[in-house]
């Protein structure tokens, strides 16, 4: 009797401590193993950011050069002024633009460099006195006996950060300070409108966190043309010969980029890398057939049918397999001995004087005029001896690249409003205030990218519970955060150098992490799956844990019940 | 079902519509009078470029007709335009060097050996075991390791129309890909919303050539997609015909019937979707073609086929030209006497003196396992359990 009462009892002692082991230390030890490892991210601080509120700001200095302010205004003058302005552009995004000018008189140096016979020389030595810093403007507001400016032209904007305003003589006598500026005022906004940030830019920048309603036509081709901000662009020059065997060509393409790509792309390097090669493609034909025009004697393409042009060529051009950077491809088209000379007609079917035409984010592609060939005088007489060796002018055919490069990487150039006169830009294919805006609508593009990247990852990571979230990319997505909030509060001191770099961290880092290739969710686990998982593990385990546990408890309960009446 | 995720759609991405149809018959005049120097396709759709991803998820012999199928539909998108370096073709591709087939390096598509789609210029960038929904889901959410190449990548961008075409055996819900895994109609869902989240599309055509294919695209909710599905869920596509001398089927239905309606198309012509929509109608295909289209922003009609299937560049005659003065330096004339060097490709000294790596220690599997107790309880079988004490 006893030996059973002490079996019984040691049976209920080994299921309960067996009960006990399963519940304290198994259910843990599966919990634990069976969750995914999650590192911490910033939650708190990505949901701020979703709220994306952007301040710009630009330096205006406003210099009166003798001649155009009276005695009692020159002495309220130097004067600063700021003007605020905000817009909201959808619930999570507002932007404000800031502008601080600054008026002041201009230094004898100054005066001395305004008193040159041409605007052009007048903008090089203002450049030598002093150098403005990235972002910022100078507006020098010269009489109206000053000759600098042709008689139609009121404003001439140079090729580096300044710009010469000329003001009409009725409003200089006998008003005060106030009346002059609000008087010069709608001119200065043209010229900020011009040379610093617009509206229209930065919503146009904004467009990967925003879906705007487009508003003309001229924006939406715009912004279709230009490449999307990328860390680093190949651009590729390809030489077209489809006839070996007449003409023999030579270009020093070496040399050329050296001598005229480069300086753009150098001083685009805080905005992106750039890798440059080039090739010579053989039997590389057009795809298209020319019309022989008879009236001009030559052959011609019309625009319609230069749609059809690329799509031959392009298997063949190849690319770089080591990048994944977007390829800007210019090509060069030598027409052979049997379709010579080759032009380009327009709507109009008038000859295009660059011959050449370009594809939205792909490149551009030129056909080469016949006055800018050496060494072939009189075409194709009947002696002469193939092939034929023919030098490129490589000064035009860059001229040309370069402008199509410009409008690839989005440097706008919306026709100014009218009386301006714009300086042609130079060696370097690129004016200093056009670098500015460039830079801005980088900066606000990547923040926008950035800020995006990072939010709808976080989503991402919040909606699919069992991605695995490294540590490398917690720490990615951190830096990115701390570089976009250092980006955002660069661009409202309106350093805009630092917040380009910013900007440009930051989306690297926020693109590292959100393509990382451990990221991929592919545990769809519906839930009866997952039931039908662990119940042929779990059920049998359980029962006769349960059954013995229910077992003890009703005995327990009879035992006090029996109990009861004996105390009673 | 469809009235929630319309719902749904409208309550998440109210900000995201925009006036596309009401710039859209503006246009036309406005480009006459101002913009000459820009051709007249410019704004008729917003895309820049077009890849396609063609993807055939079977093998093995009896599985020929999915890949003439893909094979047909890359043909196609070729000869319209689109480059093999914007074609992702995925394939199992042991069809044309199999043992069973008669003709080696060919695949035909069209009964008495009519049309060869293998050719000699076929690329396929996924072939054999690499055809994976793992590797699938990496290229269309763009989460492929550093070293892939540029070929094996979807690179495309916020004006990239992508056209996505799926044959294989399918079910209420998946799509088996190469007999052993499948993927779910959730997670293409999933996946396009991160194609979208990212702005990797423009907008995007999803043809779908397996039994009850429209189940694969009831849940997509991202806007700008556009599907067609060769059936209905809870019918079969079938395949068309049989070639006695190969033994095995050639085509599906629905795809041969798309393909007769694509060797009209070439990349002039101004055919749109709902031309697209009545291909292979019941009589033909004895399935019924669905189409899901409430998820896309322009009209169907409006949309042309070359929009996805082929290539047409937009192009703008350049009007400027900067002057440029400088004179090319003498001395870079001197540079080109520099010989060229041809640079190592592969460190060969490093790789012959390599040291094996230490592999990392595994606990024994589940064979060594098993042959052991299987060895212990022979033993003690034949000694009896009273020995099991001298053991532990």
């Amino acid at each position: 009797m006893a030996t059973t009462e002490v079996e019984r009892r040691r049976g209920q002692l080994a299921a309960l401590s067996i009960a006990a082991v399963v519940i304290i230390v198994g259910v843990p030890l599966w919990w634990r193993t069976t969750e995914t490892y999650r590192a911490w991210l910033p939650v708190s601080q990505i949901k701020e950011l979703a709220k994306l509120q952007l301040h710009l700001s630009a330096d205006v200095e406003v210099v009166f050069a003798r001649g155009t302010v009276t005695p009692e205004q020159q002495k309220k003058v130097p004067l600063t002024q700021t003007q605020n302005m905000e817009h909201r552009v959808d619930e999570d995004t507002a932007l404000s633009y800031r502008y601080e000018t600054r008026y002041r008189t201009a230094t004898i140096m100054e005066e001395d460099a305004l008193n040159q016979p041409t605007a052009a020389e007048a903008d090089l030595s203002l450049h030598t006195l002093s150098e403005s810093p990235s972002g910022s403007l100078v507006v020098y507001v010269i009489p109206e006996s000053s000759s600098l400016l042709p008689q139609n032209v009121d404003v001439y904007i140079g090729q580096r950060r300044t710009a010469l305003l000329r003001i009409g003589s009725q409003m200089r006598v006998g008003k005060t300070l106030e009346q002059l500026l609000a008087h010069m005022e709608p001119r200065i906004k043209q010229v900020l409108h011009v040379m610093s940030f617009s509206h229209t830019d930065i919503t146009a920048a904004l467009s990967n966190r925003v879906r705007i309603s487009p508003g003309n036509k001229e924006s939406i081709a715009d912004s279709m043309r230009a490449f999307k901000s990328s860390p680093g662009y190949e651009i590729t020059f390809s030489l077209l010969n489809p006839d070996p065997k007449s003409h023999r060509l030579h270009w020093d393409i070496e040399g050329a980029v050296e001598t005229y790509i480069q300086p753009l792309l150098t001083k685009l390097s805080p905005v992106a890398n750039f890798s440059i090669d080039s090739q010579t493609l053989y039997y590389a034909m057009l795809g298209v057939n020319p019309r022989f025009d008879s009236s001009r004697s030559t052959y011609t393409l019309n625009a319609d049918s230069l749609a059809h042009v690329i799509n031959p060529v392009e298997a063949r051009l190849g690319s770089n397999a080591a990048s994944s950077n977007p390829v800007l491809n210019f090509l060069l088209y030598i027409p052979d001995a049997h379709h010579s000379p080759l032009y380009i007609h327009d709507h109009k079917k008038q000859q295009v004087p660059t011959n050449a035409f370009h594809s939205p984010r792909w490149g551009g592609i030129m056909i080469i005029r016949q006055c800018w060939v050496y060494n072939v005088n009189e075409f194709y007489e009947v002696d002469t001896v193939f092939p034929v060796d023919i030098n490129i002018d490589m000064a035009k055919v860059m001229g040309v690249f370069l402008a199509q490069l410009r409008l690839l990487l989005g440097v706008q150039s919306s026709t100014p409003p009218p009386g301006f006169l714009v300086a042609p830009c130079g060696n370097a294919g690129l004016a200093d205030w056009e670098l500015d805006r460039l830079m801005w609508s980088r900066s606000v593009e990547n923040i926008a990218t950035a800020t995006t990247t990072i939010t709808s990852l976080a989503q991402l990571l919040d909606q699919i519970g069992n991605i695995v979230i490294n540590d490398n990319i917690a720490q990615q997505v951190s830096s990115a955060v701390t570089s976009l909030q250092l980006a955002v509060s660069e661009l409202e001191a309106g350093n805009l150098g630092f917040a380009l770099q910013y900007s440009k961290e930051a989306i690297l880092s926020s693109e590292r992490a959100f393509f990382d290739p451990s990221l991929l969710h592919l545990l769809y686990f519906p839930d009866d799956q997952k039931f039908a998982i662990y119940i042929p593990l779990f059920l049998p385990m359980c029962v006769p844990i349960l059954l013995s546990l229910l077992k003890i408890v009703s005995e327990a309960r009879q035992k006090h019940r029996e109990k009861k009446p004996k105390k009673d | 079902m469809y009235f929630l995720l319309v719902y749904m759609y409208i309550k998440n991405h109210v900000y995201m519509f925009p006036d596309l149809l009401g710039c859209h018959g503006k246009c036309r005049r406005y480009l006459f009078c101002c913009f000459q120097d820009r051709a007249g396709q410019f704004f008729s759709s917003g895309h820049t470029n077009n890849w396609a991803v063609l993807v055939c998820t079977s093998r093995f012999w009896f599985n020929y007709r999915h890949v003439a199928n893909t094979l047909s539909v890359y043909r196609s998108v070729k000869r319209l335009g689109i480059p093999d370096s914007h074609i992702v073709l995925m394939l199992a591709d042991d069809m044309a060097c199999n043992h069973r087939n008669p003709k080696p390096a060919t695949v035909f598509s069209h009964k008495n050996m009519e049309l060869n789609v293998y050719g000699d210029d076929v690329e396929v960038d996924y072939r054999g075991y690499e055809v994976t929904v793992e590797n699938f889901l990496r290229i269309l959410t763009g989460r492929l390791p550093p070293s892939t190449p540029r070929s094996k990548r979807l690179l495309s961008d916020d004006r990239s129309n992508i056209l996505i075409y799926l044959t294989g055996h399918g079910g209420n819900g998946f799509l088996k890909f190469q007999d052993s895994e499948e993927i779910s109609n959730v997670e293409l869902a999933d996946a396009f919303e991160q194609m979208w989240q990212k702005r990797r599309y423009n907008e995007l055509l999803f043809i779908i050539d397996t039994c009850q294919g429209a189940s694969m695209y009831e849940r997509f909710y991202s806007p700008n997609l556009m599907a067609l599905a060769s059936s209905q869920v809870g019918e079969d596509s079938l395949s068309h015909q049989p070639d006695l001398a190969i033994g095995v089927h050639l085509m599906d239905r629905y795809t041969f019937y798309l393909l007769e309606f694509l060797e009209d198309i070439h990349p002039a012509s101004k055919t749109n979707m709902n031309d697209l929509f009545k291909v292979c109608p019941k009589s033909q295909c004895v399935s019924t073609p669905g189409h899901r289209t409430d998820l896309f922003l322009r009209d169907p009609g409006s949309v042309l086929i070359t929009d996805f299937f082929g290539s047409v560049r937009k192009v703008e005659l350049t009007m400027e030209t900067i002057n440029l003065t400088d004179p090319i330096d003498a001395e870079s004339g001197e540079l080109q006497k520099e010989m060229h060097t041809y640079a190592d490709q592969l460190p060969v000294s490093e790789i012959i003196h390599q040291k094996p790596k230490q592999k990392d220690w595994h606990p024994p599997d589940g064979f060594i396992l098993g042959l052991w107790t299987l060895i212990l309880l022979v033993f003690f079988q034949t000694y009896g359990v009273k020995h099991l004490k001298h053991i532990f």
